[in-house]
Formats: C-alpha cells, structure tokens, sequence
C-alpha cells in the first residue's frame, strides 16, 4: 500500500517538474507529410556534433555551416577543387583603379525560398545587417563578419544599389582577398523578408536561395532540407538531406556499417583500416588546408636562439606522430601553407627527423644538457589535430631523447587561446584551418609582426622579422596573384630558416561513406554544397 | 501543515538566493571570456570588444546581478550566447530526456535495492544477505564511468545486444509529445520505437542505477534489521500473522522512512544531471547541456542553469520531508 | 559527488561516550580484526599503502619515459602483464605509480575538507547565533548546488590541474564535515564539564580542542574514511573529464580518459585502472564501515 503511494508520489513530482520546466517551449507536432515517404531519395550524413544556429553569418564552425551550405547561395563560389573563385550570385566583378571599389552584377531571376525576389537591395539589406551595429538587425556575434572584415563597419565604408541588379562596395583601403572572403559560405544571402519576420529566431527559420529548402531542425538530433525545385542553377540530384548528430565517434561508424547513416565525418584515426577494408563503404581525404604546429614562443629564453629552436625542428618525429594518431593520412608539414594553396614553396627543404643534430645544435647554443621548458596542449580536437594530448605527449618523448624536460600544461579551451594571445607559454600546439584559400589568410595572420599584439596575437610565436612582414605587406597590397605567389613563396624561404614553429601536419580529414553515394568532391574550405551528390539505390 | 509548508517554503529563499549568488559569481569569475568562446580561434581586438559590449559584459558586476536576477523575476531566463535559443527551451528540450533516465535508474534502483535489503535482513547472514551486502559495497565503489563504459563494451560492442549511445536509432521516427521516448512510442503505438527506445535506455539506467541501487539495499537492510528486533513485531508473530504480512504490512511500513529520505535526495542528485553517464552515453540531458555550458561560458545558460537544477533538488527534498511529516506526524511539532 | 553523494552517516547520531578512551580503542581495533569484511579492507587498504610507498621497487618499467609508439596499445603479454597503453608505455607500470597519486589525492583533498568542515562546524555549534546561522546556510547552499557541476565548476575557476580537482573536492565535500561536527557540539555544548571549563577561565579554543571536539573523533574518523575512497572516485571522474591530472602522469582517471578512444580496439588500457580504482576504494568503504560499526557502542551486545 505504501509502496503504491510512493509510486503515486514520484509520477506527482515527474508532472510538476515536467510543467515547471516544460512550460517554456511548446513543441509543435511535425506534419506527416514532410517526413516524405516512397520512393524519396534521401542522403543521411552524420557528424559528432549538432549545428550552433543556422543562420549563417552568426556561426562559425562546420557543424552549422555544413546545413547553411545547403540553403544559401553567396554572391561568388569557390572552384570545386581549389580555393580560385567562380561566379554565383553574381555573374561578373570590376575593381576600380585605386582598388577601393568593387562593382559587381548581380543573377536576374533568382528567388529566395520564401518568394523574395533577390537583387541589389538585398545583398545591401544582408550586408548592412551585417556591418552596421545600430542596424536593428543586428542581431548576434557575426564573428565571421568582424574577423574578415576587421570589425564594424570595418573594410567596407558603404554598400551602393547602383540597379536592381548591380550593386557596388565601398572599401576604406585596397584588399586582395576581398572576392575571396565573399566567397565564404559564411557569407550566404538571406531573405530580407524572412529577418524582418523571425527577427531574433532567424538561426532556426533560414531562407536562403540555394538548392535546398529547410524543412525543420530538432535539437541534437538532426536537420533535414529538402530538394528546391526551383534552383536557379543545376537542381540537386537527391530530394532529401538529414543532418544527423552522434556524438560518439565509434557509435556513428558502427551506424554505417549497419546502414541506417549514408556517410560521416570525425572518425576515430584507428578505425580508419576498418573502413578501408569494409567492401560497402569509401574513405574519401579532405584536400588540407589547414596546419598543425608548435609555436615557441621567441620572447622566453631559451627559444630566442634560433639554434635552439631548429634544434626542437630536427628533435621532432612527425611521421611516428603522423602513423600514430592520424592513422597515417596527414603530410608531414615544412611550411606554414598547406601545399593546396597557391603560393605554396615546395623548394623549402625543412628539418628532417634527426635527434643527433638536435644535440649537436642544442650544444652550440650552449645547452648540451638540454633544459627545462612547458609544453602547452589544448584540451580539446580539432581538425588539425584529432588528439593534442596524445600528440602532446609524443613530442615531450621526442623532446626528453634530446635532453629537453618538458612539462606538459593545459587548459579549458578558451583559456588555453587567452594565455597563448598573451604570451605565457613555452612550446605551445596550435593550428589553424583556411577560411578564404587565400594566402595571407594563412602568412599574414600567423607571422606577421603587427600580429604580436599581447593579449590578442595570432602571431603566438611573437615572431618579428621585418624582411618577412615587408614581404606579407607588400603582397596584401598587390592584385596581380602570380606576384603575390612568388613574394609568398620568398616569405616562406626566410621563415623555414628562422624557424619559429615546428609545422608538424596538414590533415586531410577522411570522410566515410556507402560505395552507392557518388559526385562528392570534399572542398579544402571544409564545407562543400551536395548539389551534385548522388545516391545509387 | 499548512504552516509547516509555508514555514519551510520561507526558508528555501535565502537558500535560493545564495545559490543564484553563488551561480552568477562562479561562471562570471572562471577565467575565460565569453566573447572569447563565441569568437574561437579568429578574434580581432575589435570584434571582442564589440562582442563584449552587446553582452554587456562591460558592466560593475552587480549591475549584471541585478539584471540577471530582474530578468528572472519577469521569468525570463535569458540566451543562451552560443546558439541563441532561450535558455528555458533549452531545458525544456533536455529535461525530458535526464527525467526518462533519471525516473528509469531510481524505478531499478528501488525495486532491486529494496526487495534486496528486505530478503538480506529477513535472512541475515545467509549468502544471499553476504552476496548482496558484497554488491552493494562493489557498486558504491565502482567508478560509474568505467561501469558504464565496460557495458558498453561488453553488451553494446561485443554481443550487439543493446545500443551504446543516444536515445533512438538514427533511421526510426517518433512522433513527440511528452519527449518521454517510452512513453511517447506507446502512447502512439508505435512498438518499434518502444522496443528500440528501451533498448537504448538499458544500458545509461543501469550504470546510473548502480549507486542508488547500493545505497537503497543497505539502507533498507540496516532499518529492516532495526524494526524486526521491535517488540511489536513479535507480538505480530505471536499472533500467528503470515510471515509475509508481517514483514510487508508492519516492519517495511516502518522500516520504510529513512529509505524514502534517501530516495527523494538520490533521484534529486539523479535529476540534476548526471553529467558522465550522459557523456559517456550521448544522452542529450541536462548534465551534458551545463557542462558544455561551464565549457564553453555560456553564463546564461550556467546561471539559470544552476539555479532551475537547484530549485528542483531543493524542492524535491521538501516533498520528501513533506511526506515523511505526513507519516510521522512527531516532525511537524519539531 | 560522483553524480550521487554518499549520504551514508547522515543519519548517524552523534555519541558522546569516548570516556574510557583506551578501552573502546582497543576494542575497535580487536573487532575491525575480527569482523572479515572489515579485515578486507584493512588489508586491501594496506597493501595499496604499502604498494605506493615502494612503487618504484616493484615497477618494471619507467611509468612515463618507457614510451614507444610503434608498439601502442600492445596487448597483455609475459612481458607486459597488462599490455601497452596508447603511448606504448606499461600499463602495470603505470598502475604502480598511480597509487602514489591516489594516495596524494585521498590524503589531500579530504584533509582540506576535514580542516575546513571542522572548523566551520565547530565554530558554528559552538558560538551559536547569527555565525551559526551564516555557516550553516552557506553549508545547505554548497549542498544545494549540484554537487558534480560545483567542482567542474571550481576546476574551471581554477585551471584544470590535480591539484585544483583536490581543492575542488575539498570544497565539495567540507559541508558533511561541518555538520557531523555542529551536531555533537550542539549536543555536548551544555554538559557541565564544558560548563566547568569554562568558569575556570579557559579559553574559547582550548575548550573546543579539548573538550568539546575529541566528542567527534569517531564520526569524524568514519567519515574521512570513507570520504578518501569517494575523493579517489571523484578525482578520476574529474581527470576522466579532462578536468584533473593531466598527461603524462599516471593518474587512474586519466588513463581512463586516454583509454576511452580506444575502447573497442583495446580494452584492456580501459579495464585495468578502472580495476583498480574500484577494488581501492571498496578498501576503503570496507574499512569504514568496519570502523563505524567498531565505533558504535549501540551494536556493542
């Protein structure tokens, strides 16, 4: 009897809390018919984590921009298999003579998938959202907009509608990547309309003009779009996507290989031999354009000595890290670039594993019996470095055979960045991903000296060399891209000799999928659209 | 009573306030700036600033105190900062999922834990008694993560029996209207998604009823043993009562107190979040969401965060003691 | 804290009979001998004592400089008894030296908590009034907060390093310290030999070291029992999270962390430690127990 009461007493206080907590978000049933049924071809793709918001000028990570590929077009696109841009939502492009101005034309006959009809007022509407701090809709970071753009309003002084279809921008100074960054799936178009409606829950309504409408978004579960029939350009060749979010990296693969997923991202570097000898499944290698590294930072001794730090260069195994923690798919790294960049040096020689020279260079430079230091790892993976601590540990291994007693330190993720911006390590692994396949994206940002502010240097290494900053400037100021390789492909040649990092890797992070799935071209940028993937029933 | 309730309800604000101090202080004072965590790798100086200001993380404070705590008043629990959906839907999607597991664990932890602690004390010393005792100190000391992996393992990856991660199969649908999974496929009679659901919640359940489970038995076992050595207990044998009725009827009835108080505190501790086997298990509940939250400073989501999982834990022990003052009325006049 | 908190001597009352000292001490120590579960956990919890004090004897290998990574996640062999972890570095090895950190984290992180809690509890029982009530709702507000997000909490707050998950565990665990002790001073406060003490001048402090707190000792020593086994669960649920110790050190929780990405290639970097955090802390709860039973004049029939 008192049992029962109980029982009763627990499913009282389930309700009410349910209530309590429940009573905030109403959820509305979905409608059967978009689940859409029959004989529907639809691409399942999972990965590890769930989109931040969709709206995609306020995300920054893949997850989320993965779906907004989908749905938004931007006003140019990349080449499916280089960085080199192509026309999207505009057709053709004109610099003006002292470079500050760039007029471009604009599709006709494109609408958004709420039957907006897109033109120069809304690429001026989308970007004015963006810019302009007192626009009532800014709503949001848009981190992106400020990092490309430096800040608000930033590069871009104004935004002219010139016709309906030609629209002009204002620069405040001449920007070789500007046609670059426009490229960005970050920079999708969004239907004015649709803002002004859902104004602050416009990351979970989008409307886009892509090849793909959203249907609906259930948190950690998944995002599906569907097939628009309207697309301006060539139609999607499947009717339906699902975005689906399994966090576990060997749950996700034990889905594929039972089929209920088509295809997925973030597999764990040992089971990459499990997939290559499945018969069903494909392992395709994302073109890299990314680095991994570590910087030593040149204002604590004893890394100001070069030989010091070339000793580290030659005392580093990257191939044993490369077998071991990248299931053998990732490019032993000599320069900053990854070689799918233009302006990439492949004539930079690079320090070849050696622990004898090491020692060698370690005892010119007064140290014969090494000496104490901190290696910094990051807590958390990324794409350049599926596990830093892992790899943390290695090169501490690798160090210890030379003499060097490094301690391994680390931090919650952000704190780990904030310390590093602030000079407060030692040997510190970092690495960055390419947001615009432009060079400088890479050089300028990561070795220039006017990046070595404290407190916000992306320059970690605090390395001030003027020859290399005169070249990065100099390139940033030049149109013409054959000059701007060749000074890049110098900037690296003095770089490799001052050594400032130890470049360890350029992943290529593999995607698996079913043999049926054909017509993906994994994009270097991370993202690609699945406008041309195909599902062989 | 009702004085009792009210009295007790008074005392639970300074109580509440403290823990929304304490809250708001402890995500504004971890080092790691929020503006930091939405800008990630590619923040500019500018942009930081920019971001800080429309957080109005430039503010004294107390200022941001006061604001925090004004939303609340008005029932707004405030964005989070890096998705940008409300924090209370935020929960609200969640919660469901930590109450299926949590209501899950304690439904196996109660009946395993007290039917063992009633057999063990009835039989004390018999090797089921020793073998249940040896369980229970096993499953207080056992690391539940390592517990829940080493299933996984076992019954998920090795024999395929039982499903490792997440709630449902990736290629069944369900149609929501608790978000109770369970409840959910059979009020849709949907018996696929039930047998499916259920065989995702085994494996998190079990590793989250493990402690409960342990604690139960030997709680229950040592009041058991304390009632049956009452006198009226023997009067109730020497008046030839079945042995069943007098261990059901009277001795658990009484021995039955110090088992619910903890009860009411385990499946309290339970619906706070069990942030390891929701790691472990990919359970989208409220123990991942905050600790993700603590992560990547999301203060909103931490303060209101801390503060709603607060509430229910405090509210769920004053209905514990509400209850347990029904039964022994000697509590109220104390 | 490890998702649920051991609340196993809540309940317990507090005592006042440690009069004949000598007598009950000895008749602890003849029961926890006599009793076979706390004779287990005696044992266990000093041959693990006993194994971190020699670690580096017994070690085969170097527990951090003996890597190679060709030869990572090398099965259990004749030479490796419990195989390679993903570093290439002995297991077993690795195991040994552990202790030592576990040892560090037990005795460490449970004294802060006894200091502290003691302390508080102390003060607050016997001053009474408003630093009672202070105390106390500061007390109820730590235990109201949940308490596995409080130390990630202040592990966040302070940097995620051993030494910061054993001052978080500290924290966390002070409030049951604090109360046992408020409850026997509340209780032995009003007895006449404090009121004695008292009025032949002795000091506030002198009486509560004297007098007053000896009445806890064996509570308190249960609960620290106990609690060192919890601290070593929490300290690995913490290092498991990446909140801990920090690689290479050959800490339990985090070889479990590093073991996990490799769960279904190589079990065995996962099943070894967590082996042996269990069977040290069932030692511990073991004893504890023995002890609270051996402590408790009430089963003394």
């Amino acid at each position: 009897m008192k049992a029962r009461k109980l029982v009763v007493a627990f499913l009282v206080i389930a309700a009410l809390m349910v209530n309590i907590v429940g009573c905030g978000g109403g959820k509305e049933t979905e409608n059967k018919a978009s689940e859409g049924k029959g004989n529907d071809k639809v691409f399942v793709f999972a990965r590890s984590g769930d989109a931040s918001g969709l709206d995609p000028i306020n995300v920054t990570d893949g997850e989320s921009l993965y779906v907004t590929q989908q749905i938004f077009d931007t006003l140019l696109d990349y080449e499916e298999d280089s960085t080199e841009v192509k026309p999207a939502l505009a057709t053709e492009w004109e610099n003006s003579k002292d470079g500050k101005e760039w007029t471009l034309k604009l599709r006709k006959d494109v609408k958004f998938h709420d039957g907006t009809p897109f033109n120069a007022e809304a690429v001026k509407f989308n970007f004015d959202r963006w810019r302009d701090e007192k626009n009532p809709y800014h709503q949001g970071d848009f981190a992106y907009y400020t990092a490309m753009f430096s800040g608000f309003p930033g590069v871009i002084k104004d935004v002219v509608v010139v016709d309906e279809y030609t629209v002009k921008f204002v620069l405040t100074k001449p920007m070789a990547p500007f046609l670059a960054n426009l490229a960005m799936a970050t920079f999708g178009m969004s239907s004015p309309e649709a803002i002004k409606k859902y104004g602050e829950d416009y990351f979970k309504n989008p409307v886009g003009t892509g090849p793909f409408k959203f249907v609906k978004w259930e948190k950690d579960q998944q995002v599906v779009v569907e097939k628009n029939p309207e697309y301006w350009g060539q139609k999607a060749k499947v009717d339906r996507i699902v975005f689906r979010t399994i966090p576990d990296n060997s749950a996700r693969l034990l889905e594929l290989k039972a089929g209920t997923i088509d295809a997925m991202i973030g597999l764990n570097p040992d089971d990459i031999q499990t997939v290559k000898d499945d018969s069903n499944l494909q392992l395709m290698l994302r073109p890299s354009m990314n680095v991994g590294y570590l910087a030593m930072n040149m204002e604590k001794k004893p890394l100001d000595n070069v030989k010091v730090r070339q000793a580290i260069n030659y005392a580093v195994n990257k191939q044993a890290i490369i077998d071991a923690f990248y299931g053998g798919l990732a490019k032993p790294a000599k320069n900053p670039l990854p070689p799918s960049l233009w302006g990439y040096n492949d004539n930079v020689k690079g320090y070849e594993y050696d622990p004898a020279k090491a020692k060698a260079l370690l005892a010119e430079a007064g140290f014969p019996n090494g000496f104490k230091t901190t290696l910094w790892a990051m807590p958390v993976a990324r794409d350049y470095m599926p596990q830093p601590k892992e790899i943390g540990q290695a090169i501490q291994q690798d160090l210890a055979k030379v003499g060097i007693d490094a301690k391994i330190v680390t931090y919650d993720w952000t704190t780990y960045i904030q310390k590093g911006e602030k000079g407060e390590h030692d040997l510190y692994l970092f690495g960055w991903t390419g947001d615009n396949g432009d060079p400088d994206n890479f050089l300028f940002y990561l070795l220039d000296k006017t990046n070595t502010v404290k407190g916000s240097a992306g320059n970690v290494s605090f390395y001030r060399d003027d020859r290399v900053s005169a070249l990065l400037t100099e390139a940033q100021q030049e149109s013409d891209q054959a000059k701007r390789a060749k000074l890049y492909e110098q900037a690296q040649v003095l770089v490799s000799e001052h050594a400032p990092w130890v470049p360890l890797v350029h992943s290529t992070p593999p995607i698996a999928a079913k043999k049926s799935i054909t017509g993906w071209l994994p994009h270097a940028t991370g993202t690609e659209c699945f406008v041309s993937l195909d599902k062989a029933e | 009573m009702t004085r009792y309730i009210i009295k007790r309800l008074l005392g639970l604000i300074p109580v509440i306030i403290g823990v929304s101090i304490c809250a708001f202080l402890l995500i504004h004072l971890i080092p790691g700036d929020p503006a930091r965590a939405i800008l990630g790798e590619r923040a500019t100086p500018e942009s930081l600033a920019a971001v800080r200001e429309q957080l109005g993380l430039n503010d004294p404070l107390h200022i941001q105190y006061l604001r925090f705590m004004g939303q609340l008043i008005q029932g707004d629990f405030g964005r989070s900062v890096i998705t940008n959906s409300l924090v209370i839907e935020e929960f609200a999607e969640r919660f469901p999922a930590t109450m299926e597991l949590s209501i899950a664990a304690m439904t196996i932890a109660i009946l395993v834990g007290v039917l063992a602690g009633v057999i063990s004390a009835v039989k004390q010393y018999s090797w089921f008694d020793n073998i249940s005792m040896i369980g229970a100190l096993f499953g207080v000391s056992v690391p539940i993560f390592w517990l829940g992996l080493m299933m996984q393992w076992l019954f998920a990856f090795k024999l395929g029996l039982l499903d490792a991660s997440a709630r449902l199969s990736v290629e069944l649908r369900l149609d929501n209207i608790t978000n109770f999974y369970v409840l959910d496929s059979i009020l849709t009679g949907n018996w696929e998604a039930l047998f499916d659901s259920l065989k995702h919640l085994i494996l998190p359940s079990l590793a989250l009823a493990t402690i409960p489970m342990a604690i139960i038995a030997r709680m229950t076992r040592s009041s058991m043993l304390e009632v049956l050595r009452q006198d009226y207990i023997r009067t109730a044998r020497a008046k030839g009562l079945k042995e069943k009725v007098v261990i059901f009827r009277h001795a658990l009835k009484n021995a039955f107190l110090p088992v619910l108080t903890v009860m009411g505190l385990q499946f309290g501790t339970l619906l706070g979040g069990a942030v390891l086997t929701e790691t472990i298990f990919s359970w989208p509940g409220i123990g991942r969401l905050m600790y993700e939250a603590i992560m990547q400073r999301d203060f909103p989501v931490v303060q209101s965060g801390i503060l709603i999982i607060s509430l229910i834990f405090v509210f769920i022990n004053l209905v514990v003691d509400i209850l347990y003052s029904f039964v022994d009325p000697r509590i109220r006049v104390n | 804290m490890s998702e649920t908190v051991l609340n196993l001597n809540d309940t317990q009352q507090p005592r006042n009979e440690t009069r004949e000292s000598k007598g009950l001490w000895a008749d602890a120590f003849n029961r926890i001998v006599r009793s076979k579960s706390s004779l287990i956990g005696l044992i266990i919890v000093a041959i693990f004592l006993l194994v971190a004090l020699v670690a580096p004897v017994i070690a085969p290998y170097d527990p951090i400089n003996d890597s190679d990574l060709v030869k990572r996640l090398e099965e259990p062999s004749g030479q490796h008894i419990m195989g390679r972890d993903s570093q290439g570095r002995d297991i077993f090895s690795r195991l040994i030296y552990g202790s030592r950190i576990s040892v560090q984290i037990g005795v460490i992180s449970v004294s802060f908590a006894l200091i502290l809690g003691v302390s508080l509890g102390a003060a607050a029982g016997y001053y009474g009034r408003w630093l009672d009530g202070i105390i106390m709702r500061a007390m109820d507000i730590l235990l109201a907060f949940p308490s596995v997000l409080l130390a990630i909490a202040i592990t966040a707050v302070l940097g995620p390093e051993l030494r910061n998950a054993m001052i978080a565990i500290g924290v966390v665990y002070t409030p049951h310290f604090a109360r046992i002790v408020r409850s026997t001073v509340l209780s032995v406060k009003a007895a006449e030999y404090i009121e004695a003490a008292r009025s032949i001048g002795c000091s506030d402090l002198r009486i509560i070291m004297r007098h007053v707190l000896p009445n806890c000792i064996a509570p308190i020593i249960v609960q620290t029992t106990l609690s060192v086994g919890t601290a070593i669960l929490d300290a690995a649920a913490l290092s498991f999270l990446g909140l801990g110790a920090q690689p290479p050190t050959p800490e339990w929780g985090a070889m479990l962390s590093d073991g996990r990405s490799y769960i279904q290639k190589a079990p065995h970097v996962m099943i070894f430690p967590g082996m042996a955090i269990m069977f040290v802390v069932l030692g511990f709860n073991l004893l504890g127990d023995g002890l609270r039973d051996a402590l408790d004049p009430r089963l003394k029939q």
